[in-house]
């Protein structure tokens, strides 16, 4: 089974760079969670319900809607919080931060369980500095339309109805869905990113110069 | 799926998924457009209430009309479950913002079962429309609805039936995002014109105690709806509910399709378009009757001075006889109607709307008089720095002359309650008398420069 894979692209300003991706991580993360499941005898489960809530963003012109489970909105911001951090502040950049939803086959000692991808989010970023509150303005238009275009990309690609894992037995629903949550059941998924500054050097070149110039110190 | 490749359970089950994922389709679409955020809670135990094991509440009134406009039908291949949204500004100008049609198409996965797969996929598409509904302009247009506009709905079933074109409307062919396609389509002009009606439609002599369970405030035109949702209650009913997972099991669960409402009285509001309702439980009537009026009345309403504190109210005459003070006759005048009041109703000319002035005429100016017959004391005035003398006007005089200036002819009532669309009307012949003269025009810049 290939491993679905889409891009998406977009340019913000370094205060946007959290709640843009926020609001497609979210919306990403609406149409792959699922209510808590509850198995029962005879191999029967009933689904618990997914909430939804409005959010606004501060520094866009754009609200989004994301599942009800402060749980899963921490972790999202925790990860988006990270990526952020790498970017830096202030500066110009690009980076890419990836959604992977993943199927755990459970392998046999020594070896651990494989993940095996079904499904790849990659949204790059590319970070843009401007000079004046008008260029904050109409960047907040803008980017505020852009995201509006990716919402749409992103529910066109999920209503194709391509892959999804088979709906798992009792035994084996932790290897397709992350049962840690109290409220919602998302499927398993992880988030990764790459930074990759003006000049095009890698995260790793960065902080060996960093280091360096600490040790110069 | 081909209805005829499915058993008689199998289409009976989807036609009540169809039925149900249409009525919550339109309370996604009409509670995006409420103007509030939308909050819903997850739950980690199924109600067996919630279709789709999402949390959309159900506004009765939607319900309702949406049933009315469904009339027993489902969406299908040729019938369309549609939603129009519209803005209203406060001088009656409406313009329909977008349409949100609800159809099937004719392709057909003949692998998958109705109760697991098709289920599921109706839940994920509500969650798109969800967040399709955030994402289109429409919806900032609703977040900022308020005096100057509201957003109304409506629902229509239509038939995609090219034999009958009473009413044609050619939409942009859109590649189907999520299984909904705008498309064109007619409106049949007879047989089932119950599915014709706008839903602000009320039959006279309609029966309204059909509905109960929601307070007597909620005037809520049926399907009009303005700043704040209307209050939302629904009974939960016996029927639908969650079907249970591999192997399958009709469960039971409940559901607002039982929800009865109190309907509404029959709303003062503008008949043959979807009107507006009021903002909330208190302030719903009022929208209402602030709508009913005419712009004048509300221009007439925005002139009413409100009574201060300490201030007799209107109606109220006190007579300074009647009041036991000391030096009564030198109190001032209590005004007992609005009409006498300056601040309301401008003087017309000051000449002869100033009492003081008037009293200062008739009795000549130097003079210093006493209390008059009417409960005001005339005082003659003397400005500081001022000379008696001859002088036909001294500072005194001028000042008298003056005190009452006319009002701006733009500040009248008249002006300003004529609309944009007479100043529009008549920029073209101004502009027209502007073209004829444009040489005079061009002489008079060339003297300029």
């Amino acid at each position: 089974m290939n491993c679905r894979s889409e891009a998406l692209e977009v340019s913000v300003e370094g205060r946007q760079v959290d709640e843009a991706m926020l609001a497609l991580l979210h919306t990403i993360l609406l149409h792959r969670s699922t209510g808590k499941f509850h198995y029962k005898k005879e191999g029967t489960y009933s689904i618990g319900t997914v909430g939804t809530q409005d959010i606004d963003c501060d520094f866009i012109d754009f609200s989004f809607v994301r599942v009800s489970s402060d749980e899963l909105d921490r972790a999202i911001r925790k990860a988006v919080g990270e990526f952020k951090d790498a970017m830096g502040n202030g500066m110009d950049g690009m980076g890419q931060i990836s959604l992977e939803f993943y199927q755990k086959k459970k392998s046999r000692w020594p070896f651990s369980d494989e993940c095996i991808p079904w499904e790849v989010w990659s949204i790059k970023v590319n970070v843009v500095n401007l000079a004046n509150e008008q260029e904050r303005q109409i960047c907040r238009e803008k980017v505020g339309e852009k995201l509006g275009e990716k919402v749409i990309n992103i529910v066109e690609v999920i209503n194709r109805h391509e892959y999804l894992p088979k709906m798992p037995t009792q035994s084996e629903v932790d290897n397709v869905f992350d049962t840690s949550l109290k409220d919602v059941q998302p499927y398993l998924y992880k988030i990764t990113f790459q930074i990759t500054d003006t000049l095009g050097s890698s995260v790793s070149t960065t902080m060996r110069r960093l280091i360096k110039d600490t040790l110069a110190l | 799926m081909m209805d005829s490749d499915l058993s008689p359970q199998d289409k009976k089950d989807l036609d009540k998924f169809i039925k149900f994922f249409a009525l919550k389709t339109v309370q996604v679409i009409v509670q995006a457009r409420l103007g509030e955020k939308v909050c819903t809670r997850s739950l980690s135990s199924p109600t067996g209430s919630d279709w789709f094991n999402l949390a959309i509440k159900d506004i009765p009134e939607v319900t309702h009309e949406a049933k009315k406009a469904l009339s027993g039908q489902l969406p299908g291949i040729g019938r369309s479950m549609c939603v129009e949204i519209s803005l209203k500004t406060s001088e009656g100008d409406s313009m329909e913002l977008e349409t949100w049609c609800l159809e099937m198409n004719e392709k057909c996965d003949k692998d998958i079962k109705v109760s697991y797969t098709v289920y599921n996929r109706l839940s994920l598409l509500l969650k798109s429309l969800l967040a399709i509904t955030r994402v289109t302009p429409a919806y900032k247009l609703s977040r900022k609805q308020g005096h100057d506009y509201v957003i109304l709905y409506r629902f229509v079933f239509l038939y995609t039936d090219k034999c009958y074109h009473y009413f044609d409307r050619q939409f942009e062919r859109t590649a189907p995002i999520m299984g909904i396609i705008i498309d064109h389509f007619v409106e049949r002009p007879f047989g089932n014109m119950g599915h014709m009606r706008p839903c602000n439609y009320r039959a006279p002599g309609e029966d309204e105690g059909a509905y109960n369970g929601v307070e007597d405030s909620q005037e809520v035109c049926t399907t009009s709806f303005s700043t704040s949702p209307p209050s939302q209650m629904g009974i939960p009913g016996k029927e639908g509910g969650v079907p249970q997972q591999v192997p399958v099991q009709p469960c039971h669960g409940a559901q607002a399709e039982h929800g009865r409402v109190s309907s509404c009285p029959p709303a003062d509001h503008v008949p043959a378009t979807p009107s507006s309702s009021g903002e909330g439980a208190e302030t719903l009537s009022r929208s209402i009757e602030v709508k009913g009026v005419s712009p004048c009345d509300v221009l007439e309403t925005t002139f009413t001075r409100k009574v201060g504190a300490f201030v007799n109210k209107p109606g109220t005459q006190v007579t300074t006889a009647s009041l036991d003070l000391p030096f009564a006759a030198f109190a001032p005048r209590a005004y007992d109607l609005e009409e006498n009041d300056p601040m309301v109703q401008p003087p017309e000319s000051p000449a002869t709307s100033s009492p003081l002035q008037g009293s200062l005429h008739s009795q000549g100016s130097g003079e210093s008089g006493g209390p008059a017959q009417d409960d005001f004391v005339m005082v003659d005035f003397k400005p500081a720095f001022s000379k008696d003398d001859l002088l036909p006007m001294d500072l005194g005089t001028f000042y008298r002359e003056f005190q009452n200036p006319p009002q701006l002819a733009s500040l009248t009532i008249d002006v300003s309650s004529q609309s944009m669309a007479e100043d529009l009307d008549s920029l073209p012949e101004k502009l027209a008398v502007y073209e004829k003269n444009i040489d005079e025009f061009d002489a008079f810049v060339d003297t300029l420069q």
